[in-house]
């Protein structure tokens, strides 16, 4: 039998190691793995290469990593933020590298590593800064340079719901980064909403097929939704509105 | 001369786009444009983070946290809106499948060029997210902004200073002044707005322009 869920977070993260590249799925806080990102956290894995949109928000997440001192260089295309501060931080101050990416070279380039593609030329960020060093081509007539694929050792990703074989659906815009990245990464770790049993998801709305998933963990259900239907309730960062900040 | 406000020029671009347009609207003032789209027209709007169909902002109570734009602002999706991936929603764009894309800019060139990502001030940290591929992935690139920059530079220039987006790919500009196309041969006047003339435009930009044909 095929059983790719594990019991928590700290089971899904075991095995990452310092100097590892880890993808880290999410378009600012939606379909950020929180919870595996904290298991990263208390793991201990430093010395590591972040591939991400951003560059982490506020102080949690992404952003609690970088604070740790765990990331030696971001691979992303759009650190700075209104609430990047410590990413901010990290980079006036040195302590940490960039490679800046525009965000649908940064998509395919993960796609291309997924798919077995060793390299792709791409009209985007023809004749700017971004593309110095980078070998540039004319094909019919318009110009194109080449980028390289981007793979990694971890996918850490956030779905909506999963299956013992790892098929995933994601919810809304929070799908983002989530299917790219888990086809370009050796070890592809899931946090869901909900584990579903085989058959729940039907075949035709499989968004990731379990192919690309190594784990499935389980965590608390966004507040947001309830039965797959939302109930509102929440401001952009997912805290209940009565609260006031 | 006045020139428009920053939601008239909304307006006036929303009259432009036709029914049936799939349309990015970019971060910043472009956004505006959305809420000023005729009533009773079906225009589907395309937003980076992996949404086709993009409707307005949700009422307070009602904010999913996972159904943002590319801002990272809570939005709605339509009926008929659709989801997908961050590499089909770049390949949307980089394939020509969009009609316009509107951006905002520091700088246009008599050549289309666009400068909108970096100011390339020493110190600061850069951020192009998907500029570079707006620019350069829908079938007419629009740019919408005020003529002059804060300190009274035109931000239409025969050269860009600031670091490029995206080479020749801005077809037409709406400015608080006038409309500029983006012809071979530079600018050339499309329509006036807020009482200008073509002199004084000449004069503010410091450009040879060519009028309305």
């Amino acid at each position: 039998m095929i059983d790719k869920t594990v019991a928590s977070a700290a089971d899904a993260v075991f095995g990452i190691e310092d100097g590892s590249t880890v993808m880290i799925g999410g378009f600012g806080r939606a379909g950020q793995p929180v919870e595996l990102i904290d298991a990263l956290i208390a793991q201990g894995a430093g010395d590591l290469t972040i591939v991400s949109n951003n560059a982490g928000n506020g102080d949690t997440g992404l952003a609690a990593l970088l604070a740790r001192g765990r990331v030696r260089r971001m691979i992303c295309s759009f650190p700075r933020q209104h609430d990047s501060w410590v990413f901010d931080g990290l980079y006036r101050a040195g302590k940490i590298e960039l490679e800046l990416v525009p965000q649908g070279n940064l998509a395919e380039r993960i796609r291309a590593a997924g798919a077995g593609i060793g390299g792709f030329f791409t009209p985007t960020g023809v004749g700017t800064d971004l593309a110095q060093g980078k070998e540039e081509r004319v094909i019919d007539g318009r110009r194109y340079i080449l980028e390289h694929p981007i793979a990694a050792d971890v996918a850490l990703i956030s779905a909506y719901r999963g299956d013992r074989w790892g098929n995933l659906v994601y919810r809304e815009t929070a799908r983002n980064f989530g299917p790219v990245m888990a086809s370009a990464a050796t070890v592809t770790v899931a946090q869901v909403d909900h584990v579903v049993e085989l058959g729940a998801i039907e075949p035709e709305s499989v968004v990731t097929p379990g192919i690309f998933v190594d784990r499935v963990v389980a965590v608390p259900p966004r507040r947001w939704v309830d039965h797959g239907r939302f109930v509102g309730g929440v401001d952009i960062d997912g805290e209940p509105l009565e609260v006031t900040r | 001369m006045t020139g428009l406000g920053r939601v008239e020029l909304a307006q006036r671009i929303a009259r432009d786009i036709p029914e049936g347009a799939y349309v990015n609207l970019g971060i910043g003032a472009p956004t505006l444009v959305a809420d000023h789209l005729p009533d009773g027209l079906e225009i589907i709007l395309h937003t980076e983070n992996g949404l086709l169909g993009m409707g307005r902002a949700p009422e307070p109570g009602a904010v999913d946290p996972d159904l943002i734009n590319a801002g990272k602002q809570p939005v709605t999706a339509l009926p008929g809106a659709a989801y997908f991936h961050h590499a089909d929603s770049f390949g949307m764009m980089r394939g020509g499948h969009l009609d316009v894309c509107v951006l905002g800019a520091f700088q246009v060139s008599s050549s289309g060029d666009l400068a909108n990502w970096s100011t390339g001030a020493p110190g600061a940290i850069p951020a192009v997210g998907g500029a570079m591929d707006l620019a350069i992935g829908a079938k007419s690139v629009w740019v919408m902004t005020d003529l002059l920059a804060r300190d009274g530079t035109s931000k239409l220039v025969s050269e860009c200073t600031y670091p490029l987006t995206g080479v020749a790919c801005v077809s037409r500009v709406y400015t608080d002044r006038a409309v500029f196309d983006v012809m071979p041969d530079g600018f050339r006047v499309r329509e006036l707005l807020g009482g200008s003339t073509v002199a004084e435009l000449e004069s503010l930009t410091a450009l040879t322009l060519r009028d309305r044909p």
